[in-house]
């Protein structure tokens, strides 16, 4: 498979540079350390948003979208790009930062969050914002959709690869079932779904709201390779998803990369409290996160 | 006087030549997969039913079937869309609008995506399964969604016609509702549908037959007894594009006739009905009658006694119109 990694530069991280190697991992945590604190000023500004999951899926955000995924801002429409679905679409700030360090958005855009006539919509809108190819928000779709994809690519002999992030309340839904059913039987082997295992949800702790239990059996059981991770290791999500471009040639299974994770990752009041899940910080708060996100910088 | 290209003699009307809408349906997919490579179909395990399995047979690496899982259907074939396939889905019409309702607004409609969505078994007339079969709202869920274009055949040459223009030349989510029964063909091979226009199938004076769907005929059966049997001149619109609407066309007949009927196997509430009290109420309001299923859940039995039943066959529309 030739996939082209992605060499962050100065100006533009997202510039496709054939034959360059990853960004370090110490290069990796620096930009997402810059960008957790980019998502908290537009959830600050805009007093509303979620913030848990924002930061608990940056990592992820980031290892895809700059040291992974095959795509090229000065073509956002790329044919042969890897696709991206935000299945749990109410980590856009956290996406809309990624994909403003990656030049799709403006920054001039960021203080706009769920504003009146903005395109950072509080779930991401694929008519507003170039990088995002299908709506979400309502969740248990995007799996779906992710599958769609694969299926498209595949008719069309394009290598591309599928790749969805998916909550782990999300997965109360019954339609994630119905598309984990779906692309086992239909082996999109280039799809893989990476589960945001941060044990949180907006009633609070998964396992009391409605157990989810142990993910990965379930997935393997219905016909998915598994991996299982720490979801703020890049050596470890690097690993997994190189092992998940393996398996797809490997295997006619798709790959499911369960991210155990901390919601709120990175600012200490915040992490592992549901209550975070969907508050926006007032400005002492936001200004002892800053603190604490500018110290890693 | 009738319009040349409808098939609207009593005569012909009384003993006419039927033909399934869905399976029109299956054989325009079976024949544009020849030629079109974009074209894809999904369905929810009624691939015999809908007759998508006639693409099934002949383009097994097209068809997908996603098993009896609807939201699942919709939202694949959406990401099927963003990769430059044309996605035509379905299923029965209960399911398709009301299951996958929401995959159908947030995910097709707000993404704007180019995914066709066409069930087989709408309204009444799919007869014996029964009420939890029967989709008596579909015509309202899909009408009041932003984007989505609504459109109902009235026989299997506007089907061929129709489902034609929304795989080759509309883009963007379309819902076309066809229906389970054999019926009867009232266009003739000529027949030239445009979109977003009202057919009017038959010019009259004293009052306006505004149909949907299967009733279309028996709005045309009904005009004919009422000239004959009454002395009413009845004038019949074919209202297949719900949205959009023509609304200058409505407005036109109802500016000449001044009373409207309008005729659907649907719920009469946010349904044809609906949107005609909407548009004559703002536009220029004019005396409604609406029949069509009145606030209740169908039953199981064949599509005649149902459409006795539910008043919306020929004898219940004439009976209207006399009595008014």
């Amino acid at each position: 498979m030739a996939t082209i990694e992605m060499t962050p530069s100065s100006t533009n991280v997202n510039t496709r540079t054939p034959g360059k190697s990853r960004p370090s991992v110490t290069e990796l945590e620096k930009i997402a350390t810059r960008l957790r604190l980019e998502a908290l000023t537009m959830i600050h500004a805009a007093q509303s948003g979620h913030p848990g999951t924002s930061l608990s899926c940056m990592d992820i955000l980031v290892a895809l979208w700059f040291a992974h995924m095959r795509h090229d801002v000065t073509q956002p429409d790329w044919v042969d790009r890897d696709r991206f679905v935000l299945s749990k679409g109410h980590g856009a700030p956290a996406l809309y930062a990624v994909l403003m360090e990656g030049g799709y958005i403006p920054w001039e855009e960021k203080l706009t969050l769920r504003q009146i006539h903005s395109n950072l919509q509080g779930h991401p809108a694929s008519r507003y914002v170039k990088g995002v190819d299908v709506s979400t928000g309502s969740l248990g779709q995007g799996l779906s959709c992710a599958v769609g994809m694969a299926l498209g690519h595949r008719l069309d002999n394009r290598d591309a690869r599928v790749f969805a992030l998916l909550g782990d309340g999300e997965s109360q839904e019954g339609n994630i079932w119905e598309a984990v059913m779906s692309a086992a039987h239909h082996k999109v082997s280039r799809l893989t779904a990476i589960v945001d295992r941060n044990h949180l949800q907006i009633d609070g702790d998964t396992e009391k709201v409605k157990a989810l239990g142990e993910m990965a059996p379930k997935f393997s059981a219905f016909g998915w390779n598994t991996l299982e991770i720490v979801g703020h290791d890049y050596t470890e999500i690097l690993n997994a998803l190189d092992q998940a471009d393996k398996l797809a040639e490997t295997t006619d299974r798709p790959t499911v990369i369960i991210a155990n994770t901390v919601k709120g990752k990175g600012v200490s009041f915040m992490e592992n409290k549901a209550q975070w899940h969907g508050v926006a910080p007032n400005d002492d708060e936001f200004a002892q996160a800053k603190a604490e996100l500018e110290a890693r910088l | 006087m009738t319009h040349t290209n409808v098939l609207t003699t009593l005569d012909y009307l009384e003993n006419p030549t039927k033909k399934a809408l869905r399976k029109q349906f299956g054989e325009v997919l079976a024949e544009l997969g020849e030629t079109m490579e974009s074209l894809v179909v999904l369905d929810a395990d009624l691939s015999c039913s809908t007759q998508t399995k006639m693409f099934a047979d002949k383009f097994p690496e097209r068809f997908f079937n996603q098993g009896i899982a609807e939201m699942d259907l919709v939202n694949t074939a959406a990401g099927l869309a963003t990769t430059g396939k044309v996605p035509v889905l379905s299923t029965f019409a209960l399911f398709a609008s009301g299951k996958a309702w929401e995959a159908v607004r947030n995910t097709v409609c707000y993404s704007d995506l180019n995914v066709k969505i066409m069930p087989t078994h709408s309204g009444i007339s799919l007869g014996e399964d029964g009420a939890s079969h029967q989709s008596i709202e579909d015509i309202a869920l899909m009408r009041v969604i932003p984007n989505m274009t609504v459109l109902v055949p009235s026989d299997a040459v506007e089907t061929d016609r129709m489902v034609r223009w929304a795989i080759q030349e509309h883009v963007g989510p379309c819902y076309v509702r066809l229906v389970r029964t054999n019926w009867p063909v009232i266009h003739d091979e000529s027949y030239q549908w445009t979109p977003g226009k009202i057919e009017v199938m038959r010019d009259g004076s004293d009052i306006t037959l505004a149909a949907t769907g299967e009733p279309v005929y028996h709005a045309l059966l009904a005009a004919e007894r009422l000239q004959k049997d009454h002395g009413i001149s009845a004038e019949v619109l074919n209202i297949s594009s719900i949205k959009p609407f023509d609304e200058e066309t409505l407005v036109k007949s109802a500016q000449k006739t001044g009373r409207v009927i309008t005729v659907e196997s649907h719920q009469v509430l946010a349904g044809l009905g609906g949107a005609v009290c909407e548009v004559l109420s703002e536009h220029h309001p004019t005396p409604v009658k609406r029949l069509g299923t009145q606030d209740r859940f169908g039953q199981s039995g064949t599509q005649g006694p149902l459409f006795k039943e539910y008043g919306i066959d020929w004898e219940a529309i004439v009976n209207t119109a006399k009595n008014w």
